[in-house]
């Protein structure tokens, strides 16, 4: 225990400094609110932020309309040669969609396709562990606390640090191996093999950030009453039917939230997977993100423009997720 | 003790103690395994020597092989048993091995070279952690300074967050201004537009701003983020408009509002979006990949993830510089566990 | 109203943040630098010497991965961001930023006798003339074998005039006896697999010098590799392991998983670290019916046009460039010199009889390399062709697509690559 007096010091040091600093500002807001009449004293709050938002988020999506319509590896827009729709064609350009081979930008097409199975798989186990986990946490008891740190401890991680835990467990000399002789059964390249790679891919994204939506719907839980549940304990109602009339319908606002939060995450999975796995095997597990990654940063003639394009077409994608998250939370504020 | 059995043992309250209550406890330790076995196992394995973690089946404790000084040989050298033959139970030491036989030296009759075949031997195990996998790492890998840049980066960025994104949900939740509902539109429109997307246009920005290669090229990009306004102004929604009209009476200028009067109600969510910005500026990865290119402003998973190339051969480094860069937020959370879930849990249902 | 305060607000942020105008008349230099043994501490040392005889320039080694050459400094660039001096290896990538030295150095002639065909290799072409940077060694692919395992084995070394088709019936026998994982690996780059390719007769370019990658010779030797993968001759991880990028095997090697590991001689510092676990050589270059070829490298300090000081950087790198320090250099990285007049000196390297006949097995390797091979390095877009030729045969052995298509798809990635610079 340290002695109170140096934390209340120290403490109280911080809150003159802050508060020091906010009375700087005091003289040229009330000048600007002089100025300015009625509500529009609001935009001066606003500013700073917009104009942050603006430089570092609104100017670059409209900068990537520029690159999306130019070719050329010159990074200023300036120096690029427009091209037109050629950028759009070229990443749609199939013989047979269901085939990326046959695709003119056939690396675009797989991380189409893988991340579109990934998202579904991602999405549906994790929102349904979440559910589980939350359901089991949802117990009154002294381990409680612990049982919800532990489920939440790798949301913190970085995902560096997330995707080397999980390959060194999982190489081929790995502790799973390990475990698994050990046990008699075949030792396995589990990052070697499409299929289970895809698996892991899963799997540690889940192990990743379940914790999270489990947080969430803990809270949503939590926040049924309880008679609801006493009532029905009355009637004897079997768990099963206890969850399916009673739970699932009040906690279904905050699934949904969960779902939405959830697929947008999903769509842009990218550090974990490719700190884990690169892309591979083969392109089994490369996602959408990692060709844009590649394409604008990672090979020797930049593709700024393909990259670009890719790059709008995701952003369409997950503006109409957002506008579906909107609209389901809507009636909840 | 009665704690851990209480817990154990815990049941839904008043209701009746079905198999579900088992089933979640079963499920819950399971839970505890998966979740927790390859972080600890993580910690264990960043103890070992290069040469532990090469063993096949790897053990759980640091065991390597021995290692022995001998007179008139630089170095140490590997300690075997020897299992056959008329030397049979001796421990000697091994100087070099040549195809299938190997030079042995008596550590106490250095003097001469035994050929012993290498099928006869075994090596000496004995527990040993090595420390050194860190003490290393923090001689060649400047660790302080990129613990450094991730700090100083976290919480500047955390700040100016809080400061900048309390300002707009203040002004979006508290004042009717011409362009206030245009404005609000505008940030949830782009409320999750990943980083990727603006990858390459960042940059250019950043470049002409002059903030390549600076920490504030890191911090500016990611400050104004839409969730933290919009997570703020509806937690200011609640606050009575009653107390800022009395305020308003006693003469406070609006900023005065604002910072004496709202700040100080909103500290519940304000506190949730600290941590959400701590926790994203502490594993941001991709943005500071692309604009920091000098390794003395790297930040902790950048320089791990950079390294990992050149460390590929060297997993012992590896695992103890994830060990390193993941020991800071588990501390943290170790102590502010409880109000970190809580709050988190608090604002999803917001 | 607004755009004036957000005007004031913004220029108080970019006060803050812009860095304070440089206050003294020192020239500041940056070297970008990675390592692949101890190749930046040896130039921070050789800097040092260099700044007490010129103290009015500051010379700054930057050490940094390997990756951030590769990914981040061409963007840098780019923005005209980048370092003064980077030590690089595909110079095409950068090759549109070199700064010319020679009318800042003292004697252009001295740097053309010393470094003749090398230069060529920063060249942008046969109308190039420029002096664009200084190769601070040579490399040589090789394998590199595990002698220790083949006695185990008793299977006889192959000797210098062995097929890669010997090499691989020779590890794959060897891996069998003796529980190897696997024969060989390769690690995972386009380089790597131009010398055996232009030992089975890939030519790389047509009559007229454009890049003609995918002939009879390319597919013969990447059948053979694909089959060598799949029939567990050749460490399969290595190549279908990932998606994309650079990967190697060294790890594999040392610790016993593989018979022979098809690398170059910049491992020869890890190797001479590898202690007595096990005996191991450099041998020749395997061959084929056309050659007995590896690829020739190495990276160079390149100087970049962005510079504010040409002067100094010229100063550097000829100081650099001088054959006592150029030598010393050598030595201490364990690297065979770029500089023709050293090449034909006895260098005094500090290494153990294994490191020297090493080192003499890769002077071997260097003088049987194909001029296909010196061709490809001095490529401009040699690594639009690695890059393709590595993603596409590692998709293939992964079974993502056909090696049919792997060779449509590499003719296509290096055309677009082509397309897009050009523009």
């Amino acid at each position: 225990m340290t002695a109170p007096a140096p934390g209340q010091a120290l403490r109280r040091a911080l809150g003159a400094a802050f508060g020091g600093a906010m009375n700087l500002l005091e003289a040229p807001m009330r000048l600007a609110q002089a100025k300015l009449r009625g509500g529009r004293i609001g935009w001066v709050f606003v500013v700073p932020n917009l104009s942050v938002f603006g430089l570092f988020t609104f100017l670059p999506i409209l900068i990537d309309l520029v690159y999306a319509a130019t070719g050329g590896n010159q990074l200023f827009p300036a120096q690029r040669p427009y091209v037109g729709t050629a950028n759009f064609r070229a990443l749609l350009a199939c013989r047979n969609y269901l085939d990326p081979n046959t695709c003119t930008r056939d690396l675009f097409w797989h991380g189409v396709y893988n991340t579109a199975e990934f998202v579904v798989l991602q999405v549906g186990f994790m929102v349904g562990l979440s559910l589980v986990t939350a359901l089991a946490l949802n117990r009154p008891g002294r381990g409680r606390g612990f049982f919800r740190a532990v489920f939440f401890y790798p949301v913190l991680l970085s995902p560096v640090v997330v995707a080397l835990i999980w390959k060194w467990v999982l190489q081929r000399y790995g502790v799973l191996n390990a475990l698994l002789s050990a046990l008699g059964l075949a030792p396995h390249d589990w990052l070697l093999n499409a299929t289970t790679a895809f698996f892991w891919s899963v799997f540690v994204s889940i192990w990743a950030h379940m914790g999270f939506y489990t947080l969430i719907l803990l809270a949503g839980l939590q926040a049924i009453p309880r008679d609801v549940y006493e009532a029905a304990a009355m009637d004897a109602t079997p768990p099963w039917r206890r969850f399916r009339r009673i739970t699932l319908p009040l906690l279904m606002p905050s699934l949904l939230v969960v779902l939405v939060l959830a697929l947008i995450r999903a769509v842009q999975i990218f550090d974990e997977v490719y700190v884990l796995t690169g892309g591979g095997p083969g392109t089994s597990t490369t996602f959408l993100v990692q060709f844009i990654y590649q394409t604008g940063f990672a090979q020797q003639v930049r593709e700024y423009g393909m990259a670009a394009a890719a790059s709008l077409l995701l952003a369409g994608v997950l503006m109409a997720l957002t506008v579906l998250q909107l609209r389901l939370a809507r009636p909840k504020s | 003790m009665s704690g851990l059995v209480g817990m154990l043992t815990a049941r839904r309250g008043r209701l009746a103690r079905d198999w579900t209550d088992w089933a979640s406890l079963a499920y819950l330790l399971l839970g505890v395994l998966v979740m927790f076995l390859p972080v600890l196992w993580l910690f264990a394995s960043s103890l070992k020597s290069d040469q532990a973690l090469n063993a096949f089946p790897p053990t759980f404790l640091p065991w390597e092989p021995a290692q022995v000084a001998v007179p008139g040989q630089p170095g140490h050298l590997p300690l075997m048993q020897v299992t056959a033959g008329p030397l049979a139970g001796r421990r000697l030491a091994e100087l070099r091995h040549i195809g299938l036989m190997a030079q042995m030296l008596d550590p106490a009759r250095p003097g001469r070279v035994l050929p012993i075949p290498v099928r006869d031997l075994r090596p000496v195990l004995r527990l040993h952690a090595s420390w050194s996998n860190f003490t290393d790492l923090v001689r060649r890998f400047n660790f302080f300074g990129y613990f450094w840049n991730s700090v100083l980066i976290t919480t500047l960025a955390t700040l100016i967050t809080l400061l900048i994104n309390s300002m707009a949900a203040f002004a979006l939740s508290k004042y009717r201004f011409a362009g206030r509902d245009a404005v609000f539109a505008l940030m949830l429109a782009t409320l999750m537009v990943p980083p990727t997307i603006v990858l390459v246009p960042n940059f250019l920005i950043a470049a002409r701003l002059d903030l390549v290669n600076s920490i504030w090229g890191v911090i500016w990009p990611g400050v104004a983020t839409p969730t933290g306004v919009f997570l703020l102004r509806q937690y200011m929604l609640t606050i009575p408009d009653d107390l800022i009209e009395a305020a308003r009476m006693d003469n406070a200028s609006e900023w005065r509002i604002y910072w004496r009067i709202v700040l100080p109600l909103s500290a519940p969510a304000l506190a949730v979006l600290a941590i959400f910005s701590v926790m994203w500026r502490w594993n941001d990865f991709l943005w500071p990949m692309v604009v920091l290119n000098r390794s003395s402003v790297f930040t902790l998973p950048l320089a791990l993830f950079s390294f990992q190339g050149d460390l590929q051969t060297q997993w012992h480094y590896l695992l103890a510089m994830t060990v390193l860069t993941l020991l800071p937020v588990t501390v943290i959370f170790l102590f502010l566990q409880r109000s970190i879930t809580q709050g988190i849990a608090s604002a999803g249902v917001k | 109203m607004r755009s004036v305060l957000s005007g004031i607000l913004f220029a108080a942020a970019a006060a803050w943040v812009l860095p304070s105008a440089a206050h003294a008349a020192t020239r500041d230099i940056r070297v970008m630098c990675y390592s692949d043994g101890n190749e930046c501490p040896v130039t921070r040392d050789l800097a040092a010497t260099f700044m007490k005889a010129n103290p009015d320039i500051k010379v700054t080694v930057d050490e940094v991965p390997y990756s951030a050459i590769l990914q981040s400094l061409p963007v840098q660039l780019a923005a005209g961001k980048g370092p003064d001096i980077a030590r690089v290896t595909l110079f095409g990538n950068y090759s549109q930023y070199f700064l010319d030295l020679r009318p800042y150095l003292k004697d252009a002639k001295f740097w053309e006798t010393a470094f003749g065909p090398t230069l060529d290799w920063m060249r942008k072409g046969p109308a190039d003339h420029g002096i664009y940077g200084m190769m601070t060694q040579l490399t040589v692919t090789a394998p590199l074998v595990d002698k220790t395992l083949f006695e185990q084995a008793k299977v006889p070394l192959p000797g210098p005039k062995a097929t890669w088709d010997d090499w691989a019936k020779a590890v794959a026998k060897v891996a069998k006896a003796t529980g190897t994982e696997a024969g060989m690996a390769w690690d995972r780059s386009g380089h790597r697999f131009a010398g055996p390719a232009i030992s089975y007769g890939a030519k790389y370019f047509d009559a007229k010098g454009n890049p003609a990658v995918v002939d009879a010779g390319f597919k013969a030797m990447a059948k053979r590799f694909y089959d060598w993968n799949l029939n567990g001759t050749v460490l399969k991880s290595t190549w279908a392991g990932q998606a994309t990028g650079y990967k190697d095997a060294f790890n594999e090697f040392a610790n016993g998983k593989i018979v022979m590991y098809y690398s170059g001689s910049w491992q020869l510092n890890r190797l001479l670290k590898l202690g007595n676990a096990f005996d191991w050589a450099i041998a020749a270059n395997p061959c084929g019916p056309a050659a007995c070829s590896g690829m020739p490298g190495g990276a160079a300090f390149v100087a970049f046009k962005e510079t504010k000081h040409p002067h100094a950087v010229a100063a550097f790198l000829d100081y650099l460039a001088q054959p006592a320090n150029y030598r010393t250099f050598a030595e201490r990285t364990n690297n065979i010199p770029a500089e023709l007049a050293l090449q034909k000196q006895a260098l005094n390297y500090n290494m153990s009889a294994e490191g020297k006949a090493a080192l003499a097995a890769l002077l071997h390797d260097a003088a049987t390399l194909s001029p296909i091979a010196y061709h490809l390095q001095g490529y401009r877009f040699a690594g639009a062709i690695f890059g393709a030729t590595a993603d596409r045969i590692g998709q293939a052995i992964a079974g993502s697509m056909t090696l049919d298509q792997a060779y449509k798809r590499i003719t296509q990635d290096i055309a677009t690559a082509l397309a897009t610079a050009k523009k």
